[in-house]
């Protein structure tokens, strides 16, 4: 058996056949139905680190291609940026699958919640490995198709409505990125990702025409990223279900957008012909934008999941803005970033969505005192807080200094004052948070809506115990070859921006 | 096996008209999956072999009647083939209800005939008999609208015949002045003759006109909802899938094969785009406004029925024969997706109404809960008629964007991108409403398993044909009886 053509496919198919049988189950079957979502999760993390090893050690090359015809192939191909955006998704399905399943205890259509769940993380696998634009392509827009009935699950008016403007946003933006594909196509041929890009060599007389496909591709992409006045779907789709924004704001939905940036910059465009093009400034400009209004937006939210959200869409810009800075460290920062930020906000949210569960609170008032009551969610989310603000030694710390060092050797001094404007933002709305769950008072009595032997069930302590744990290790042990930050120089190598 | 395709359906349909009522769904279905086994067999044949060409009873033209099948023939069969084996499927269960009982006694021997028809057209080279068929769809095709027996379906009914019949005349003076002055009417003759002729062209002006009322293309589209929203659900499927892809299966013979290279007329060719554009902006936006499910779908076929005809600028503007193949390409994979996706779109609305007593989707409710396979069917097949991947709709949007980008005529691609968006806004109209739960309302009556699967199938296929575009690249460039020519302006 031809390894290198099957373990990609075995990865994107465990979740994919998963999500289909789990489609068929009878609702009542919750037994089979945990035990299938928790086997197919932990065989694609084993799949995936399998993958790694042969890719890192022993040096084999992955790719699964066909030919759909006429220069339109669907490839697959493992490269280490590939491997750390689905390393990340893997791990990070596994334990939010855990969560769910302890969320969604009793509640009505589960067998149609797992089984979408299922495509949604075999949509971001797919993204992940996808080699060219167009595959790529094919998975953002089945991306948005899996995460919709995910968005509404509660059937309620609100989150119907919710589901609608998440619909609007990204099929619209869907649009963009579609003609931007396929008009790059008819210019410049089939549009793999190679490491330095791959449009320098067109003539000048293509260069206005590739400007303004840089703008609908990232339109488009910028949508699922929340590039600010894109953005407007990601507060509201926070009716959903926790486990949902948990993974929609730490890898799926948010970081596709993100990643595919990424892509577009260094290994459609390439960075420094970006750069030639006269394209990274506005980029760097929009994402500097949203990195302070999405934190200003947040300071004034009440209630935690919407204050945590405009937290998102100003973290994920981090990503965008390292991307748009030509120097070697802000393009680490820009890529250890899509990690970094994944594992902090899915502890946020999984410590929201357990207070949430157990104690029935919602708002930020309400929360006073809470770390009484629930110690170690607390702990959790100071820990990951303090990351986003950027604490060392925390993993939002490195991205930070990274993106920062990058900005002056750039420089672009305006880069450093935008992320320490973002610090003392982010300061503001988590430190008034974490104060009141361990300083204040509660205003009143908490009924526990699920009584159990620790402050929460087991399910959802333990999800968030191991984010949180690889948030502090990716910083303390960011100098170690196969840290996330290890892992962005050697991919920054890999592109020749990274000495 | 070419004649077994036309004798089998017309067999068919005579045997039921000598059972009783309730016997003539035997023979409806057997004859249903024997025609969908020779369609594939056939279709294997010429992807090994080549197309075909024969005469009938061994006599040439001009006298004989001649019979090809090529790559693009087969794909209409095909299509056909799956589209009508499911519906009968599907048929053989719905019309074994209650009142639909007595339906079922008159829509076998016309849905066979129907079919017969459809098959015979996919393989005649000579236009008369091409007529000869036509007329005979279209009869079978307005007799079957008129089946529910309720007054505006009658009335529908009706005007569907009265247009189908003034296109037809249309048609028949164009061959009128074809035979005056051609002095044949087969289309490989045909394609050979002088380049320039005046009266021809005049011809083909006619008989497009003809075939354009019977394919409703906008602004000719006005009887197609009532006659398609009327009717039961597997009679609006074939007419929506089937029958209208005839009348422009016939236009792409006509422009493409037998007066290719003979009057090339761009400006005629930009204004039919332009049709199509219209057509796929005021047919979505109908569709969006309808509150009754069954016009939601028929007035989709209008929008979707317009992509088609963006085909005939591409033609005449693209200089590179590569992007030619690729609209040619693109034309063909939206005319089977969206068979395969509108055939399944009516057969789930069948199951919905059936369930829930209404064709508002206003009044229904909890139908996800209840019917979540024909809610997954609506979805599926609504990814395709929206142009998402992974799906064959998906598939004909990019080679048809990509062939609009690469011939420079950019207005156009407006249509694959609003149209991609006005869809969208219809299909999640519907799925949404059916979202909707409400303690209260009592729901519903039963669907039969069968009816539910067939419609999956349909679903299914739509979205499975986005994986293999290859065969049909191949089939349209390397088995063709005639060569594919769009000549330059």
């Amino acid at each position: 058996m031809d390894l290198g053509f099957w373990l990609p496919i075995l990865v994107l198919s465990s979740s994919l056949i998963t999500g289909l049988i789990i489609f068929f189950l009878k609702e009542e079957s919750t037994g089979l139905r945990t035990v299938l979502n928790l086997l197919a999760a932990a065989f694609k993390v084993v799949a995936v680190h399998y993958m790694a090893f042969r890719l890192l050690v022993l040096d084999k090359a992955h790719e699964v291609s066909f030919s759909m015809g006429l220069g339109f192939d669907f490839v697959l191909r493992v490269d280490f940026l590939s491997l750390m955006f689905v390393s990340l998704s893997s791990n990070l399905w596994l334990v939010t699958t855990l969560y769910a399943v302890g969320y969604l205890e009793g509640s009505p259509n589960r067998s149609r919640f797992f089984g979408f769940f299922s495509l949604c993380v075999t949509a971001s696998t797919g993204i992940a490995l996808a080699g060219n634009l167009i595959t790529f392509f094919i998975f953002y827009e089945f991306l948005t198709l899996v995460t919709y009935p995910l968005v509404v699950h509660r059937e309620t008016r609100t989150a119907l409505e919710a589901g609608r403007t998440y619909l609007w946003y990204t099929i619209l933006g869907g649009s963009f990125l579609f003609v931007g594909v396929v008009w790059l196509q008819v210019i410049a041929g089939p549009l793999d990702f190679i490491d330095t890009g791959i449009l320098e060599g067109l003539g000048s007389e293509h260069h206005r025409t590739l400007s303004i496909i840089f703008l609908l591709l990232i339109v488009g992409l910028g949508v699922k990223a929340a590039l600010v006045p894109l953005h407007g779907w990601l507060p509201v789709a926070m009716v959903a279900p926790a486990p949902v924004s948990a993974l929609l704001h730490a890898v799926a939905v948010v970081k596709a957008g993100a990643f595919g940036i990424v892509r577009v910059v260094f290994d459609v465009f390439g960075r420094d012909f970006a750069g030639f093009l006269g394209l990274l400034a506005p980029l760097a400009g929009a994402a500097a934008l949203t990195i302070i209004f999405g934190s200003v937006r947040a300071l004034y939210q009440t209630d935690l999941k919407k204050r945590l959200a405009y937290s998102t869409v100003s973290q994920v810009s981090y990503i965008t803005i390292g991307a748009a800075v030509i120097a070697p460290f802000s393009t680490v920062g820009a890529i250890v970033h899509l990690v970094h930020q994944g594992v902090m906000k899915i502890t946020l949210f999984f410590c929201a969505g357990n207070i949430a569960e157990t104690l029935g609170l919602h708002k930020i008032r309400d929360i006073k005192g809470v770390a009484r009551r629930m110690p170690v969610t607390a702990g959790l989310f100071t820990i990951a807080a303090f990351g986003m603000i950027g604490v060392p030694p925390l993993a939002g710390f490195i991205s930070k200094w990274y993106l920062g060092i990058g900005g002056l050797d750039a420089g672009k001094d305006w880069i450093l004052a935008v992320l320490v404007l973002s610090s003392i933002l982010n300061s503001a709305y988590f430190l008034p948070v974490i104060h009141a769950m361990w300083f204040e008072h509660p205003d009143k009595e908490w009924k526990t809506l699920r009584p159990s032997r620790f402050e929460a069930p087991w399910t959802l302590l333990l999800p968030p115990l191991i984010t949180a744990a690889a948030a502090l290790l990716a910083g303390i042990l960011a100098g170690w070859e196969w840290s996330p930050l290890g892992v962005a120089k050697q991919i920054a190598q890999g592109m020749g921006v990274y000495p | 096996m070419l004649e077994l395709m036309v004798l089998i359906p017309f067999s068919g349909a005579v045997l039921c008209l000598f059972l009783p009522g309730q016997l003539r769904r035997w023979p409806g279905l057997l004859s249903a999956g024997s025609v969908l086994m020779i369609s594939v067999l056939l279709a294997r044949d010429i992807y090994l072999h080549g197309a075909i060409r024969r005469h009938l009873g061994g006599w040439v033209e001009p006298l004989g009647i001649g019979l090809h099948i090529d790559g693009l023939s087969v794909f209409f069969i095909l299509m056909t083939g799956l589209v009508g084996f499911l519906v009968s499927l599907y048929s053989f269960s719905q019309f074994s209800f209650g009142r639909s009982r007595d339906q079922a006694a008159h829509f076998w021997p016309l849905w066979l005939l129907l079919w017969g028809a459809l098959n015979t057209l996919f393989f005649v080279s000579d236009i008369f008999n091409s007529y000869v068929v036509l007329e005979l769809i279209s009869i079978s095709a307005a007799a079957l609208a008129a089946l529910s027996g309720s007054r505006a379906s009658l009335v529908a009914a009706l005007r569907y015949f009265l247009v189908a019949m003034a296109g037809s005349m249309a048609f028949l003076l164009g061959i009128g002045f074809i035979y005056a002055q051609a002095g044949t009417l087969d289309m490989f003759l045909i394609s050979a003759a002088e380049p320039g002729d005046p009266l021809m062209a005049a011809a083909l002006g006619l008989m497009t006109v003809g075939l354009i009322m019977k394919t409703a293309l906008f602004p000719f589209h006005f009887w197609l909802p009532p006659a398609h929203g009327e009717a039961p659900a597997p009679v609006s499927a074939v007419l929506s899938a089937l029958v209208i892809k005839g009348s422009f299966y016939l236009l792409l013979r006509l422009w493409f094969s037998a007066f290719a290279g003979n009057i090339i007329n761009p400006p005629v060719a930009a204004v039919m785009g332009g049709l199509g554009f219209a057509a796929v902006i005021w047919g979505s936006y109908q569709a969006i406004i309808q509150d009754r499910l069954k016009l939601i779908i028929a007035y989709s076929s209008i929008g979707q029925i317009g992509y088609l005809f963006i085909l005939f600028p591409l033609m005449f503007v693209s200089a590179d024969p590569a992007w030619q193949t690729e609209a040619w390409t693109a034309c063909t994979y939206q005319t089977i997706s969206h068979g395969l996706a509108k055939a399944a779109l009516f057969l789930a609305a069948g199951n919905l109404i059936q369930a829930s007593g209404t064709d508002n989707i206003r009044s229904m409710r909890n139908i996800a809960g209840r019917l979540p396979m024909t809610t997954f069917t609506l979805g599926l097949a609504g990814v395709s008629l929206m142009g998402l991947p992974p799906s064959g709709g998906f598939v004909a949007k990019w080679m048809l964007l990509q062939s609009i980008l690469a011939s420079g005529q950019w207005w156009l691609a407006a249509a694959p991108v609003l149209g991609g968006l006005l869809t969208a806004a219809y299909i999640f109209k519907i799925l949404a409403h059916t979202f909707i739960s409400d303690e209260n309302s009592v729901c519903c009556l039963p669907v039969s398993y069968l009816m539910e699967k067939s419609a999956l199938l349909l679903a299914i296929f739509s979205i499975l044909i986005g994986f293999r575009a290859e065969e049909v690249i191949f089939m349209l460039e390397n088995r063709m009886s005639f060569e594919i020519i769009g000549g330059s302006p």
